[in-house]
């Protein structure tokens, strides 16, 4: 509970207000962009650099104020309190992508094949369509024919055993390295430190760079699209939206990676490190999920 | 940090005190409530009598949907942030919020994103015309083109509602003064640790939701269209898995508001502190396994309409426990009856009718008959105004001293109060018995029958609009040229650490923590 007195309380600050303005334009240009604006994408990025070098310069600052002594240990509890939940609420973000695999696979799917109490939908709306997963045939594609259709199930599905089992190792991998970097760290053995968490960034670029061809090999050999009905929804929304959240993780790990060259942490204050590292493990728990039920299950 | 508030606007802009941030966030709130209100009285003067007379069916349905929007994220859901922003640091005894400049950063993202959310009248096609609960493909396959901008206001709300929440939880967590622990926290401290919790949990879960309707929208994707697989109802149960838990983050800061006002006007302890906290932890968890009630017509599988009507009529025990230890609290307490308790009494009564509608509600075979009609109109704004709203008035009466050093004109609150409250009867009450006779709520005209109650729904609304009006006026007119209050507890009989720092509470409190006994 509190020390006496000492908590921290920042001066008046521009970051926040600029930070809002930042995350405005981004929105706003973005929304403006993809519904053909001819600003928008200008707008978009505008906002998206205005908000870059406001988190950068906040970033700044803590640290600052951190090399100035002026965080104490309650201080320090509150970021990581912060972060923790930060993570929890980035948990519930995917489990609404998740619950919707399910729902689609477990319900929505065998209904429409007129399973259940849904024997007359099928009859009179998608007659003939049949329950599989993954979905390589949409209730449209049956109705339709191939031509008339939006949506146009794969050929066949991603297998588990090539690119994904790779980068399942690889990212399991990673989170041993991160690991081993903190054990560095923490027995003051910078050298190590910085080897470890260097070859992390290395993994997280190199999942990312898989990632990407098995993206390609998906839309071109398997036609696995994000137009193929619910199997290529789900499957691009959680590998796609896991992607994003890779390259946030190996960026803050790339950023914690520089940071140590410069000589940033000490084996007992190293906040930043830990933040990302946690946020790290939780990508990686993320995709164990992803690998078992997306791909092992989902194929 | 010894300093007082800087000078001009940049004291504003630039803050990093909870208790500029507490008032920006309810002078937002405000703005907000006005503007859902002034949408409201447009489907109220719609709906004065039968037949189209002032508004297009297309305007009227950007009317209810934005009323719906606007109240919930703009004016409830910040209106009791600010509360938390000014008192959870004064209650539990800690300097500041945990993460000052993150504060800020909550406050300033919500005018951007309302500013993007009403900007939304002004393009082609018009503003979000698809219902508040935006059920595709109503707000996918048929939305209007600002759909788009829709979707990222609700993303950027949600960042700033998930970022106040973390730090109310970090402030909660570890910034309470040495001696205040968990179970000595003030009940408004509690609900607002278990509603930020909620937040937390729910938030993503509603950016998850308008994340696939802009993949379905313009990316091809088939989440919620039967062509490709997809299901409408997937929607309806993404959205209430965030849509059930969301009205008890409107509500239970509100439980807490009346926990702390009943007690100090019958000067009693809060009878069963320890049962009211647990309560309110089961309501949340409740919360999260309920949704589907408000699904019972969509074609749910017996088994889950079985489901989740036991388990919706659980709620009713958590919030009984709470109701009756209100009531046991002012048993035989010396009451009073100066303006925030008549509130928290009004909100006592009106909030436990509310419930019991809600109960009828929750009955899977009858709601199938109730489902859409005003019936479910009346009964949530049962809870959200004679509940959210009533409970903040009150909250802003009691409080209010404190933050300005200054008394409030007792003879206009009251008067303001007897208005409200017959106001918003009269709104209400008669809906309950057009909706069980079959009228249909989000539609701008009615069948001749309902012209009377109808009639008498738009006169209380206005009136429960002007009432608003003479709360605004009561506010700023304590602040111009309110007597000033003698002393630093304000109220004879309230507890807490908020009333030991004197009124005005300086712009920094608790710079050293107190000692809790």
């Amino acid at each position: 509970m509190a020390t006496q007195g000492s908590y921290y309380v920042p001066e008046q600050s521009k970051l926040p207000l600029f930070a809002s303005l930042g995350m405005f334009l981004t929105v706003f240009g973005a929304a403006g962009w993809i519904n053909g604006s001819e600003s928008g994408m200008t707008v978009f990025f505008a906002g998206a650099l205005v908000l870059a070098s406001v988190m950068w310069t906040w970033f700044s600052t803590v640290i600052k104020e951190n090399l100035a002594g002026l965080n104490n240990d309650q201080l320090k509890r509150s970021y990581v309190w912060g972060m923790g939940w930060f993570i929890f609420s980035e948990v519930m973000f995917f489990a609404a992508f998740f619950g919707a695999l399910f729902y689609l696979r477990q319900f929505a799917v065998p209904w429409l094949a007129g399973e259940g109490h849904s024997a007359m939908t099928n009859e009179l709306l998608w007659k003939g369509f049949e329950n599989e997963w993954p979905l390589l045939t949409t209730p449209e594609q049956v109705r339709e024919g191939e031509a008339a259709a939006r949506f146009i199930g794969a050929h066949e599905p991603m297998g588990w055993a090539g690119l994904p089992l790779i980068n399942t190792i690889i990212l399991l991998t990673s989170s041993f390295t991160v690991h081993f970097a903190h054990t560095a760290l923490k027995n003051a053995n910078r050298k190590m430190f910085n080897i470890w968490l260097g070859a992390t960034v290395a993994l997280g670029i190199a999942f990312l760079i898989l990632q990407v061809e098995e993206y390609v090999h998906a839309y071109e050999e398997l036609g696995l699209t994000l137009n193929a009905g619910v199997y290529g929804t789900t499957f691009f929304m959680l590998t796609g939206f896991h992607g994003a959240h890779v390259t946030l993780g190996t960026f803050m790990l790339l950023v914690m990676w520089l940071r140590g060259l410069k000589g940033h942490f000490k084996h007992d204050d190293a906040f930043g490190f830990e933040a990302a590292s946690w946020y790290w493990h939780f990508v990686d728990v993320v995709w164990v999920g992803l690998f078992i039920f997306v791909y092992i299950l989902g194929s | 940090m010894a300093h007082g508030p800087a000078k001009g606007i940049s004291r504003w802009l630039f803050t990093t005190n909870h208790k500029d941030i507490g008032t920006m966030y309810m002078w937002f709130s405000f703005a907000m409530f006005l503007l859902g209100g002034a949408f409201a009285m447009v489907i109220r003067a719609e709906l004065f009598q039968p037949g189209m007379q002032l508004v297009e069916p297309e305007f009227f349905n950007q009317m209810t949907t934005m009323h719906g929007l606007v109240m919930v994220f703009g004016a409830i859901m910040p209106a009791f942030v600010g509360l938390a922003n000014w008192m959870i640091p004064l209650m539990i005894g800690a300097p500041d919020m945990a993460l000052p400049r993150m504060n800020n950063w909550s406050f300033w993202i919500l005018p951007f994103a309302f500013l993007m959310l009403a900007s939304t009248f002004f393009m082609e096609g018009g503003a979000p015309n698809f219902g508040w609960t935006f059920y595709a493909p109503l707000s996918t396959t048929y939305a209007p083109p600002s759909v788009t901008f829709f979707i990222f206001a609700v993303h950027i709300m949600g960042a700033s509602s998930i970022m106040g929440s973390i730090n109310i939880i970090a402030t909660v967590l570890n910034m309470r003064a040495p001696g205040m622990t968990l179970m000595k926290m003030p009940l408004f401290v509690w609900t607002w640790l278990i509603t930020a919790f909620l937040l937390v949990a729910v938030m993503p879960v509603l950016a998850g939701a308008v994340t696939m309707m802009l993949m379905d929208i313009h990316f091809g994707t088939s989440f919620f269209d039967a062509a490709g697989g997809g299901d409408p109802v997937l929607f309806q149960h993404v959205f209430w898995f965030f849509g059930h838990p969301e009205v008890y983050i409107i509500i239970l800061p509100g439980f807490g508001v009346v926990s702390q006002v009943i007690p100090a006007f019958s000067r009693k302890p809060l009878f069963g502190y320890s049962s009211m906290v647990y309560a309110t932890a089961s309501i949340a968890f409740l919360s999260f396994i309920v949704w589907a009630h408000h699904m019972f017509t969509v074609g749910m599988p017996l088994a889950g309409e079985l489901y989740f009507m036991y388990a919706t009529m659980l709620i009713a025990v958590p919030t009984g426990v709470k109701v009756f230890n209100w009531i046991t609290t002012m048993w035989r307490g010396s009451m009073t009856f100066e303006t925030p308790m008549l509130f928290a009494i009004a909100f006592v009564i009106l909030f436990t009718m509310g419930g019991f509608t809600g109960l009828m509600l929750g009955i899977a075979p009858s709601d199938i008959q109730y489902h859409d009609s005003y019936f479910v109109v009346a009964h949530f704004h049962y809870t959200m105004v004679a509940g959210a709203i009533f409970s903040l008035t009150a909250g802003i009466y009691y409080w209010l001293p404190k933050w300005t050093g200054k008394m409030y004109n007792e003879t206009l609150g009251k008067t303001q109060f007897w208005i409200a409250f017959i106001g918003f009867n009269l709104t209400f009450f008669p809906q309950h018995f057009v909706g069980l006779a079959g009228m249909q709520r989000r539609v701008p005209d009615y069948a001749l029958q309902f012209a009377d109650f109808n009639m008498l729904s738009s006169i209380g609304a206005f009136m429960f609009g002007m009432s608003q009006l003479m709360l605004l006026f009561n506010v700023i007119n304590t602040i111009l040229a309110g007597k000033r209050a003698e002393k630093d507890k304000v109220w004879d009989g309230a507890e807490g650490l908020e009333w030991t720092v004197p009124s005005p509470a300086p712009y920094h409190t608790f710079s050293t923590p107190p000692q809790v006994k």
